[in-house]
């Protein structure tokens, strides 16, 4: 087999992050705790110092630490974003996440030695975009949208550069990520600037004799019958009406996990996997990433990858391979 | 004061000749400036169109009109980006790109950032413009807080929209062939059958969504007619109006006379009122609120 996948977990709170660490994460992703990054969730995040005591954690095991600054600075209101990048070269994170191509300029030319990746909230899904972010603010890594096959992502590492990344598993955007207004359509609050998407301030839940309805803002987008498990409104995951007919219309509420699918990945010339979750408690965090620490280890030596393990962490006890297996489309 | 006003390429999946008619109707009636076309939703409508495009061309300068080309909102493969660099080989053509593949690709020649571009901000702004970026269409989602920030920078023309409905969102998935019980490989072009998009309710029976193949647009359709005199304030000076199926050339009429101040936006209002009817207006970006609300 080829080179060992990254594995690169998520961390919502120093708690996660020690989970993270010590369940086998090669690096831990974590945000400051304000709209600089796109898991902008009350209670979430991570202070200045926190992050720094998170960091000598990791390092202290061999773990990496990436500070994701994923949003988009408003305009007339870049400094928060800017202190955001300084803060996290001061504290010495090993790269910063970065969608916005002004906040890239400005990471370039105040810290030409961080080491830059792309976040999914930039949407580079070809070989043209990856090469521009690489050439104009020396990007190492792209992390790439959840809407490419796997072939399809063979052929762009054929034809570029930089590392890439993929989501392997937790909750999947099925529009182009950083590309999607619906959530501030319905709540004024933006996933691109504010960093939330079917924020938990606007969701209400109502019975209606029997049923659960659950509502984001204005809009109901579920109804559950007596017994039916409810999930989280998401807005995109929510059950609609088209041509008459009720229907999980953008996306079941669903889970993407590529347990199986990691040599296929390696081969397709990978570089790392990116677990999904950072508003996930430690126990959670602690159980997918021991799982995919073993599954990763096993695939880099060719070995059977275990499967099944994470069914039951997956949302509704349902999962799906995603894009990255043609029949999503 | 000189506004430019300009329509944006046709979001939907219209019939070939229907859409020639339409852009015909439009060369010659339309108070026009600038006219988008191209496919930007879906490569796979592309070639019903394509043997169009040089008579639509033609007529629209014939008509008075300037002519950019839009390239697709979301480019997944090279095919898709070999017709962006096929089209970039002609010379003297303008072109709006709406995906960031696309402007690198153009980097160094005058060109348009479209709107499903994300620009946010003046720093984004000025460095698209060090690019070769002549205009950017702006962001649906942004305030009027930031348009007045970024309409500070000079760097380059910019452009809001303020007709139509909202394209809130684009994916590799097709929910028109989902809904219909297809793969988007086997898709049957069903899109086709939905002129203005498909409708989505929610399962209380409100409107709430339309959807366009991979393009999820709101059931709202913007409207900043009562707005066009603050953005000019800011320094804003091109408008977009996206093409629906309504009677488009009256519409353009209606922003002309009002942005001319040939007409009041009361009756502005109205006229548009009465030739809309898709669905209701709403104006909640520009106010800094939820998209899908409307202040006076």
């Amino acid at each position: 087999m080829g080179a060992r996948l990254e594995l690169v977990c998520p961390a919502g709170n120093p708690a996660a992050l020690r989970a993270a660490v010590d369940a086998g994460a090669d690096v831990v992703y974590a945000g400051f705790a304000d709209e600089t990054n796109a898991r902008n969730f009350p209670g979430l995040n991570f202070s200045r110092d926190e992050m720094a005591e998170g960091i000598a954690y990791a390092r202290e095991r061999r773990c990496c630490v990436y500070v994701a600054i994923n949003t988009y600075p408003g305009a007339g209101n870049s400094a928060p974003w800017r202190r955001a990048v300084d803060d996290a070269a001061a504290l010495g994170a090993d790269a910063v996440i970065l969608a916005d191509i002004g906040l890239l300029d400005y990471s370039q030319r105040s810290h030409p030695d961080l080491r830059r990746h792309l976040s999914v909230q930039a949407s580079a899904s070809n070989a043209e975009a990856i090469r521009f972010y690489h050439q104009a603010f020396g990007v190492k890594r792209v992390v790439l949208p959840r809407v490419l096959t796997v072939s399809e992502i063979a052929d762009l590492n054929a034809r570029i550069e930089v590392e890439t990344e993929v989501f392997a598993f937790g909750g999947m955007c099925v529009m182009a990520e950083g590309r999607c207004s619906l959530s501030s359509y319905v709540t004024g609050q933006s996933p691109n600037t504010d960093g939330v998407c079917s924020p938990a301030s606007h969701v209400y839940y109502e019975k209606r004799n029997s049923d659960l309805v659950s509502r984001l803002g204005d809009f109901t987008l579920n109804v559950y019958s007596d017994g039916e498990a409810a999930g989280y409104p998401t807005l995109c995951k929510g059950r609609f009406v088209t041509n008459g007919r009720a229907s999980y219309l953008f996306e079941e509420p669903t889970s993407l996990n590529v347990l199986t699918m990691l040599p296929e990945l390696t081969a397709a010339g990978v570089s790392a996997l990116k677990i999904e979750g950072r508003q996930r408690g430690r126990a959670y965090v602690a159980r997918v990433v021991a799982t995919f620490r073993r599954a990763v280890d096993a695939a880099a030596r060719g070995d059977m990858v275990p499967a099944g393990e994470l069914d039951a962490m997956t949302e509704g006890q349902r999962q799906t391979a995603g894009a990255y297996d043609k029949s999503w489309h | 004061m000189t506004t430019t006003l300009s329509l944006g390429p046709v979001l939907f999946n219209w019939d070939a000749e229907d859409r020639r008619d339409f852009y015909f109707r439009i060369a010659d009636e339309a108070p026009l400036d600038t006219v988008y076309v191209g496919e930007v939703v879906c490569s796979k409508r592309a070639p019903y169109f394509d043997p169009h495009l040089p008579a639509v061309v033609d007529r629209l300068r014939r008509g008075g009109k300037q002519v950019i080309h839009s390239t697709l909102t979301l480019i997944l493969c090279e095919r898709e980006m070999d017709a962006v660099r096929a089209l970039a080989e002609v010379p003297e053509v303008l072109i709006e790109a709406n995906d960031i593949g696309a402007a690198a690709l153009l980097a160094g020649r005058r060109h348009i950032v479209g709107p499903f571009v994300n620009v946010y901000n003046e720093c984004t702004l000025a460095y698209l413009a060090r690019q070769g970026a002549v205009r950017v269409s702006l962001p649906w989602e942004l305030s009027s807080r930031s348009l007045v920030a970024l309409a500070k920078s000079d760097a380059a023309e910019l452009e809001v929209q303020v007709f139509g409905r909202v394209p809130l969102a684009i994916s590799a998935r097709c929910y028109h062939a989902r809904a219909h019980g297809l793969h988007k490989d086997g898709c049957q072009y069903v899109c086709a059958e939905d002129r203005d998009g498909m409708s989505v309710e929610t399962l209380d029976g409100d409107s709430f969504l339309t959807v366009n193949g991979t393009q999820t647009l709101s059931h709202t359709v913007a409207n900043l007619i009562g707005q066009l005199e603050e953005l000019q304030e800011m320094g804003i000076r091109a408008f977009r109006l996206w093409p629906h199926a309504i009677d488009m050339v009256a519409v353009a009429k209606v922003f002309r006379d009002v942005l001319d101040g040939k007409q009041t936006l009361g009756d502005g209002r109205r006229r548009l009122d009465a030739l809309a009817g898709l669905a209701p207006f709403a104006n909640g970006f520009y106010t800094g609120g939820k998209g899908a609300a409307v202040s006076p």
